[in-house]
Formats: structure tokens, sequence, C-alpha cells
């Protein structure tokens, strides 16, 4: 059911019942279907995008770039595996570039501890030869949704 | 075969081509706004040809059999049709065509919604035996690749009237931007695929929007084509400009009134789904609270 990932994606709020009118079927088989999304983990949980510059202006993100030196039989995911576990990081991504080899990004109530702790935390993690940090300055977008301004409708002409 | 300024070029060259004064039109309705007035600028008359709700909108042969006359000349046929987004099968198209057959009625078949079609394909009446004869075929890209604005139509005909009406058009247009033709191009030849993501999405807001009306009290015969549902609203007691106008200043969602598609019926609106799925929804909420307000002054 690629429409329903689909739809969730644009709303994870919309209620089983106009779900259900969009495809043609039930409430309860929708309710069902997305059952079965979760249970097979296409599915892997709901979250909800929030402007930080109206809700809580001094969250602090960052992307950092991490050289890793890639470990006999695991590759890079042990390393990953360790990185994820802080609550500081919000994502953690394998990149394909040549100059770097994991994107982190973290989260922090302010400058200074995102720059502590990258510096004590990810820094100092056996196999991590280099970072580099990038402070978000702006959201623009976020997961298909306009941050900063009214997003336009695509098609107003008829 | 001409390539027009939009489909409404191709309309207005197909009956200031064809008719001398006095023809008869027979103008299927509810219909899109320019045909009737179109017809008047060439000089014809319109007879309007209600379409009706038991019959799901589409066109029988009892609608206009009767209305058939010795000036008649042409049968205005546009399906999927705007604004009901009524279908004709080939099974609903043959007793039409089968009548025709020993008429001198020509057709003028307005396609343009061929592309949006749910749950089946497009049928055309000139792929019926002896009509290719008879019909004005009108199509363009407004609709099927979303090239509103772009002002691309095309009108295929019998050599006989392609041959009049392009002095019409060479007169009047000379051509059509050769700007949008080679936007038309880039769309025939690489955008099928975007072409199907696009009818699933409106199958999507399709589906959403019939089934709310009917949980809304306002009954919605199911549409199979075009990008419009068309719910009745008779239930409220306002007529279909009325309750438009003050949806409109009240709740600030436009739809437009069924006698805006001619002056044959009344008690229905026209609701276009051709905006996102968050815009839907919105206009959804504000609807059922008009409703309930309405509701609340009986």
């Amino acid at each position: 059911m690629n429409d329903i990932v689909k739809i969730l994606q644009q709303n994870a709020r919309i209620s089983n019942a106009a779900l259900g009118e969009m495809l043609g079927i039930s409430a309860e088989e929708a309710a069902e279907e997305i059952e079965k999304l979760e249970k097979s983990g296409v599915i892997k949980g709901y979250s909800v995008i929030v402007d930080d510059d109206l809700y809580d202006k001094s969250t602090v993100y960052a992307t950092i770039e991490l050289k890793v030196t890639p470990q006999r039989d695991c590759g890079f995911d042990d390393i990953a595996k360790t990185i994820m576990m802080y609550d500081e990081v919000e994502s953690v991504s394998l990149m394909s570039s040549g100059a770097y080899d994991l994107a982190v990004e973290v989260k922090g109530d302010n400058l200074k501890d995102v720059a502590f702790f990258v510096s004590e935390r990810l820094a100092t993690i056996d196999g991590i030869l280099s970072t580099s940090t990038h402070f978000i300055l702006k959201k623009y977008k976020e997961k298909g949704i306009f941050i900063d301004s009214e997003e336009p409708d695509e098609r107003g002409l008829v | 075969m001409i390539v027009t300024v939009g489909g409404s070029e191709a309309i207005d060259l197909a009956v200031r081509g064809l008719l001398d004064p006095g023809d008869e039109v027979l103008v299927v309705e509810p219909c899109f706004v320019c045909y009737a007035p179109l017809v008047e600028l060439a000089g014809g008359v319109p007879v309007s040809v209600p379409t009706r709700i038991e019959n799901n909108f589409k066109l029988t042969l009892e609608d206009f059999k009767d209305k058939v006359t010795e000036r008649t000349k042409l049968l205005i046929l546009p399906f999927p049709n705007n604004p009901t987004g009524a279908v004709m099968t080939k099974e609903d198209l043959e007793p039409i065509a089968e009548f025709l057959r020993d008429t001198n009625i020509m057709i003028l078949s307005d396609e343009i919604y061929s592309e949006l079609t749910y749950g089946r394909k497009h049928f055309s009446i000139i792929e019926l035996e002896g009509m290719r004869e008879r019909t004005i075929y009108v199509n363009g890209f407004s609709k099927a690749y979303a090239m509103t604005g772009w002002r691309l139509g095309y009108v295929a005909a019998p050599e006989p009237v392609i041959s009049q009406i392009s002095k019409i058009h060479q007169y009047g247009i000379m051509c059509s931007p050769f700007i949008s033709q080679n936007a038309a191009v880039e769309a025939l030849t690489s955008c099928d695929a975007e072409v199907d993501k696009m009818v699933d999405e409106y199958n999507i807001r399709r589906r959403y929007l019939v089934g709310e009306f009917n949980r809304l009290g306002l009954t919605c015969f199911n549409p199979e084509g075009a990008f419009y549902v068309f719910p009745c609203i008779k239930s409220t007691g306002l007529t279909s400009e009325e309750f438009c106008e003050r949806l409109l200043f009240e709740e600030k969602v436009a739809t437009v009134p069924r006698s805006a598609f001619g002056d044959s019926g009344e008690g229905y609106i026209r609701i276009s789904y051709a905006y996102s799925l968050k815009h839907l929804m919105e206009a959804i909420s504000r609807i059922e609270k008009f409703l309930k307000k309405l509701e609340a002054e009986k």
C-alpha cells in the first residue's frame, strides 16, 4: 500500500476514516493496513515537524561530518551504532562522498553544548579520524514541509 | 489537424467554420461555459440538452432525440464532462452513433479531459464506425499535462472542415506560440510517468471528496473523469448561486454554482480538486461549519 505511506508522510494525523475514503476502503481496513506496515517495520514511527523559531528559539542544530576508519567485518556499522545511542543525536547516515563517511545531525540547547558534545563525545570515539561541525542557521524545509513560508498550491489555475 | 490556442480556440473555429445563420446546435448541459455563447456569436442557435442525475449525467439518445430538427447541424459532446465528471463508455455512445449515422448532424467532441479518467480508459466516439467522418475532435494540453495557461490545444477533423476552419485560424491567430508547442512536444515525449502520478493523486482526492460530501449529506454521484465533483445542495434549500456566494464570503471557499454551466438545471455545485489534499481537507472542514450554520438558521 504505497498510497497509505504517501498520504501519511504528508499528514500522519489524518483519521482512518478519511484515509479509507481516499483509498476506497473502510476505516477498519485502513487501520489494519497501517498496523501491517508498522509490524513489518515499513513505518518506524510518527514525529512532528516543529518550527523552532516559534517554539523554542534557543535550540541549536548542527550537521557533523565524521571521517571514520572502517573496521574489519562490520565496516562503519559499529561506530554508527555507538553514535546513535546519544540522545543529542537526531540522525546518523552513511555517506558516499569521499570527503567524509558519516553525517550526524545533533541537537543541543545552545552552541556550547553542541560544540562540547562533538569534541568530548564524538571526536573521542575510537576510529573517528576527524570531525567537521556545521551549525544550521535556518531551516527552510523539513521532511517535505515548508518551515519558513506558506506552501504555494501546486496548481491554482483551472 | 490544427494546433490551436487552447481548446477554446478550437471550439470557436469549429462553430464559426461550420454554422450558417439559424443553424441549431445541441449543447449537452451542464457544460463548460463557452459553447452556447460561441454558437450565438457564430450566428447559430444553441439548443440545451440537459443530462440527468438518474443517468449519472451521461447523455442518452432520449435526452436529445426530440430536439433534433432539420436545422440541427451539430451536437456538442463534452465528455469526460466539466462540471459533472461524467464519462461516456463505448456502450453509452453506441446508440447515439447509431442514431446519428442516418442524419447529417456533425459532432464536436470536446475530449480535453480524456487523460483524466479513473478506473477505466477513455473511449472516443470517433472510434465507432462512421463517426470519424462527422466528428470534429478537440483536445489540448491544459488538463492532461497541467499546462493551463500555456494555451495549447488542437482540433482534428475531416479534410473539408479543416481546410475551411484553418482559414479563420490563419487570419486570426497565424500560429500557436512556438514556445508552448515545444513544451508540448516535451510533454508528449517524456511525461507519461508524471501524468500517471498526477492521475493517481487526483484519484485519491476524488475518492476523499465524494466520501466527505456524502458524509455531510450533500449527495454526490461518483464522477469517473475530469477533476471535479458535483454534489447536490438541494437539501440546504438554497439556490446554487446563493450557496456558492455565501460559502465564498462567509467561509472563503470558492466553488462554482450549477447555474454557471447552463440554464437547464439547479441544485448542484462544482468543486475542483486540482488543489492539494491539505487545501481540500481545510475546505471540507469549512464547508461542514457552513452547513451547520445553515442548519441552525432553519
